[in-house]
């Protein structure tokens, strides 16, 4: 098992790398001086010497990169051109409103999606499989910004029953913050678990036809016990894996849904840093939500052990 | 149509199925799977259902269990009596309770059978929960003792193994474990030892005649090795493309094979004498298409002893001997070409 | 059967599977109307100039009025016909579409490919691939689009982007597929290597999987055009765009909610449309199908 754990660290080291090499890239692929670039269209002369000074951006690339990469191993990443603040403190201070949604999308995802795909599976091809499976194709189609709009009109402008924009932190209370993040968390779970209902109804179906769920049936055990403790754990692989997958696109959505909702949290953070061309904060924000997706991977690998107990050896 | 056992429903008899015919409908194409397939099976007898692949034995018990799937399966007639109960008439609902209770079954492959996600101990447990209103320490113990039944050793440390963590022998055990914990009447074992290797054969085979002996528990052997029939079964069920076509007991049937497809099963086994340079006799032709009804002897295309005769509606099934029936016509024919036969002779 | 007699039998299969497919999916209500849908979305761009006035001409004295004979869904808040704006933003999302449904094709079977012959620069190939996929799709085309020139090109390459390992890793998996099996060993042992291996046995198989991802590809690109336009990143305001009118329509939602609908619903149906074909050419293709399929 520690083997296992282990294997899979070693394996997400080199992807990581990769990936930083990638971001640092990014603004030395850009035409133009990378010294003016970063420096932001507002500085003089001087300043843009400054800034190649104190980013060695005279050495070579390599330098460079290793100069970069051990500053982020030591949560460095530089400062914001716009405002001058540690990228690590911009990060730290948005985190919570991100880490809210994410949970609760997370959350609402799983208990809406599951069960739907469950009973798709089960009543397969009748008209609830068609229905549901209508619905996640509508949800995996309509932008989850359209959705976010509809959301509001109908919740907010028009019944009041939540807030238009804004979010209230935790210090408020957790009720409060779940009544805040309520519509921009729906409006991501509607899209999330379209996804995940529609893989969760084919891994379903998969087990439903192995030999297993026949042994179950001549047993004479009852539909919820082979639906759920059988044939779903079976499929929790599949079903989990696609949620790992999904948490790519979800970070997609929690941007332009902080952006619809003025959520103050990463995802907003990384636009108005790209609109404002704050190249610092760019790498910075994208270095830590590729590190976060792989982390979050490399979870769900682990928790492939729990779900099928042939994958410890 | 005509069967091969008494018409009367006798109480003693744990199961009689009777002119059982079945459809499969998929849009507009039918295949008639079953024809008339009439049985018996008494308290504490193994019983063959054998035949090759295809001829509907996993069908026949498939429709005993009621486990088919609702929409495209058609029983067009017949009946199956547990007990003087027809299953056929049941309700899912009832079906559900008597499956894993008074009917157990087994299938080939007890790696894919067994869930690879759940121990072997919880799947066995659970049947016991299902059918019995016990705690779950007193399902566990009940468990334990299934195992141990089946002998498996060290059956209290197995019972938190998964299926991966046994070989296949040990699997198959566990799945007779699995059927006969809540003490079925009838075990229905399908192709039980197919996927197993010919020593570990025998050992499961030896255990079902065992369990036989010590608990009286009645089985359906669904097979086509005849080497396992001859070792275990009491009588024994030739079935060809969905029908019986000879019944009897195995002694009976081995020593006096009395259908040109009996014939021909028991002529492409190499017998004991048989030498390195002997061909193996296959039987000709292949299985017909069963989209249409057939009139007459299916097997007659294939039949070395056929005649026209044999295309033309047959006569009721004939006894030879107690308990011995056949569809065939040219049985004397058939009996007298076999005699030299070396498992006849061995047989007879 | 002889080996030519194998190898030359599949390749009729490949025709086979495919015109079955068709027929598969003319046959189905649904696909037809989502086809139709489609091709009148296209026709919409294509003749734009016929059907709607000048998107982009501002006239503040008639800001955010209502519906009238030469602006039938209104004027937004620079007086701009909304219902040219709308069909002409349909050329932006259709273009972007099918562009980066190409590049990712193109760019994508190609490596993908090679990455299936190729066993070391496989495993290079799909590490960088792996790199890539780490990184959030919409990220990766927000920065890419933030860094080039604005224009309608770098937003097709920042899409591309993301899309192209996607659909290498699929490629990928296929070609090592179709390597294992027997006619290919045939193929090979009568002396067919390298490209005409490639072109005759396995680029076939890959058209159908390809074929499905090229129009998810396609769904997934005019969504994130629509993000990247919405967020203000890429393309210039004036540039009629269906993200752009609805993020042009925010500060209007409460009183003129329907400057968010239209472009809205015009959105959503293009995108479910190609969804929902994509979903359907997969049913088609799908081998256990074809056993039921086939007259």
């Amino acid at each position: 098992m520690l083997g296992y754990v282990l294997g899979r660290l070693l394996a997400a080291i080199p992807i990581f790398i990769l990936v930083a090499i990638f971001i640092f890239s990014l603004v030395h692929l850009t035409p133009g001086d990378p010294a003016v670039l970063l420096a932001g269209d507002n500085a003089n002369p001087q300043q843009v010497e400054k800034i190649r000074e104190r980013l060695h951006l005279d050495e070579p690339l390599i330098v460079q990169f290793g100069i970069w990469a051990g500053n982020a191993l030591q949560f460095d990443l530089g400062e914001s051109i716009y405002s001058n603040k540690p990228v690590t403190q911009l990060i730290a201070q948005r985190i919570q409103p991100t880490f809210v949604l994410a949970a609760v999308t997370l959350f609402l995802t799983v208990a809406i999606a599951v069960p739907l795909g469950v009973i798709a599976a089960w009543r397969a091809n009748g008209w609830i499989d068609r229905g549901i499976m209508a619905f996640a194709v509508l949800g995996f189609s309509v932008p989850v910004f359209v959705i976010a709009y509809l959301l509001v009109y109908f919740f907010a402008v028009s019944l009041r029953w939540f807030p238009v924009q804004g979010y209230k932190p935790l210090s408020n209370g957790l009720l409060t913050t779940l009544h805040s993040v309520t519509l921009p968390s729906i409006a991501l779970a509607l899209v999330f678990a379209a996804l995940i209902a529609r893989v969760t109804r084919a891994a379903m179906l998969e087990a439903l036809s192995e030999n297993f769920t026949r042994t179950a049936r001549a047993k004479g055990l009852g539909t919820f016990r082979i639906l759920v403790i059988h044939a779903l754990k079976s499929a929790g692989i599949p079903v989990i894996t696609v949620i790992g997958i999904g948490f790519a696109t979800l970070v997609g959505g929690v941007v332009v849904t902080e952006s619809v909702f003025n959520i103050p949290g990463i995802g907003r953070l990384t636009v108005d840093a790209i609109t404002r061309r704050d190249y610092p904060v760019v790498q910075g924000v994208i270095l830590f939500f590729s590190a976060l997706l792989i982390l979050i991977n490399l979870l769900i690998d682990l928790s492939y052990a729990l779900f099928d107990p042939r994958v410890k050896g | 149509m005509n069967d091969m056992t008494s018409r009367t429903p006798d109480s003693d008899m744990v199961l009689e199925v009777e002119n059982l015919s079945l459809e499969f409908a998929d849009r507009d194409k039918v295949t008639y799977a079953l024809d008339a397939v009439s049985f018996s099976v008494g308290e504490g007898e193994i019983v063959s259902l054998v035949g090759e692949s295809g001829c509907g034995k996993s069908v026949t018990a498939m429709t005993i269990m009621g486990l088919l799937p609702k929409h495209g399966a058609r029983v067009t007639s017949g009946s199956a009596l547990l007990r003087g109960r027809d299953l056929l008439q049941t309700s899912e609902r009832e079906m559900r309770r008597m499956r894993g209770d008074r009917i157990g079954m087994i299938f080939q492959d007890p790696m894919t059978s067994l869930n690879p996600v759940h121990t072997v101990g919880m799947q066995i447990s659970e049947t016991i929960r299902k059918h019995r209103r016990v705690s779950r320490g007193a399902a566990e113990k009940r468990a334990l003792e299934m195992l141990d039944l089946v002998r498996i050793p060290d059956a209290a440390s197995r019972l938190g193994a998964y299926p991966h963590e046994l070989s296949g022998g040990m699997r198959q055990r566990v799945m007779i474990a699995m059927a006969l914990a809540c003490d079925p009447e009838l075990l229905i074992a399908d192709e039980p030892t197919t996927a197993l290797d010919v020593t570990v054969q025998a050992q499961v085979l030896d255990l079902i005649a065992d369990l036989r002996r010590d608990i009286g528990m009645s089985v359906i052997l669904i097979t086509h090795d005849l080497g396992v029939v001859a070792g275990v079964a009491d009588r024994m069920m030739v079935m060809y493309a969905g029908r019986i076509v000879e019944q009897g007991p195995t002694e009976k049937l081995f020593a006096d094979p009395a259908h040109g497809y009996t014939a021909g099963l028991m002529r492409s086994l190499p017998g004991v004498n048989a030498r390195m340079r002997d061909e193996l006799r296959e039987i000709p032709g292949s299985v017909p298409r069963l989209d249409r009804k057939i009139e007459g002897c299916v097997f007659a295309p294939r039949c070395e002893f056929s005649s026209e005769t044999c295309l033309a509606p047959l006569p009721q099934a004939q006894e030879r001997a107690q308990g011995h029936w056949t569809r065939c016509i040219h049985a004397n024919a058939v009996c007298e070409a076999m005699s030299d036969n070396d498992i006849v002779r061995a047989w007879a | 059967m002889s080996v030519y007699d194998q190898v030359s039998a599949t390749r009729g299969r490949q025709g086979g599977r495919i015109s079955a497919a068709a027929g598969y999916l003319a046959a189905n209500p649904a696909t037809a109307i989502c086809f139709g849908v489609l091709l009148l979305f296209v026709l919409m761009a294509v003749f734009a100039p016929l059907i709607a006035g000048d998107p982009v001409k501002i006239d503040p004295a008639q800001r955010l009025t209502g519906p009238s004979a030469s602006a039938y869904w209104g004027r937004d808040h620079l007086g701009r016909d909304v219902f040219a704006r709308a069909v002409y933003g349909s050329r932006m999302s259709l273009l972007v579409g099918f562009s980066v449904a190409a590049i990712a094709t193109v760019f994508g079977v190609a490596i993908g490919i090679y990455a299936g012959m190729s066993r070391i620069g496989g495993a290079i190939a799909m590490r960088l691939v792996d790199a890539m996929m780490a990184i959030p799709a919409i990220l990766l085309a927000i920065a890419f689009a933030a860094l080039m020139d604005a224009g309608i090109l770098t937003v097709i390459i920042a899409i591309s982007i993301p899309e192209i390992p996607r659909m290498v890793r699929l490629v990928r998996s296929v070609v090592l597929g179709v390597r294992q099996q027997p006619y290919v060993a045939a193929a090979i042992s009568i002396g067919t290597g390298g490209l005409p291996l490639v072109w005759r046995h396995i680029l076939p198989n890959t058209l159908g999987p390809v074929l499905v991802q090229a129009t998810y590809a396609c769904a997934s690109a005019i969504i994130t055009s629509a993000v990247l336009s919405f967020l203000g990143v890429g393309t210039s305001p004036e540039v009629p765009s269906w993200g752009g009118m609805m993020a042009d329509a925010r500060s209007f939602f409460r009183i003129h909610p329907e400057l968010m609908v239209y472009p809205g619903v015009l959105l959503s149906l293009l995108v479910l449309v190609v969804n929902v074909l994509g979903d359907r050419l997969s049913d088609a293709l799908d081998p256990r199908k074809m056993v039921r399929g086939s007259v």
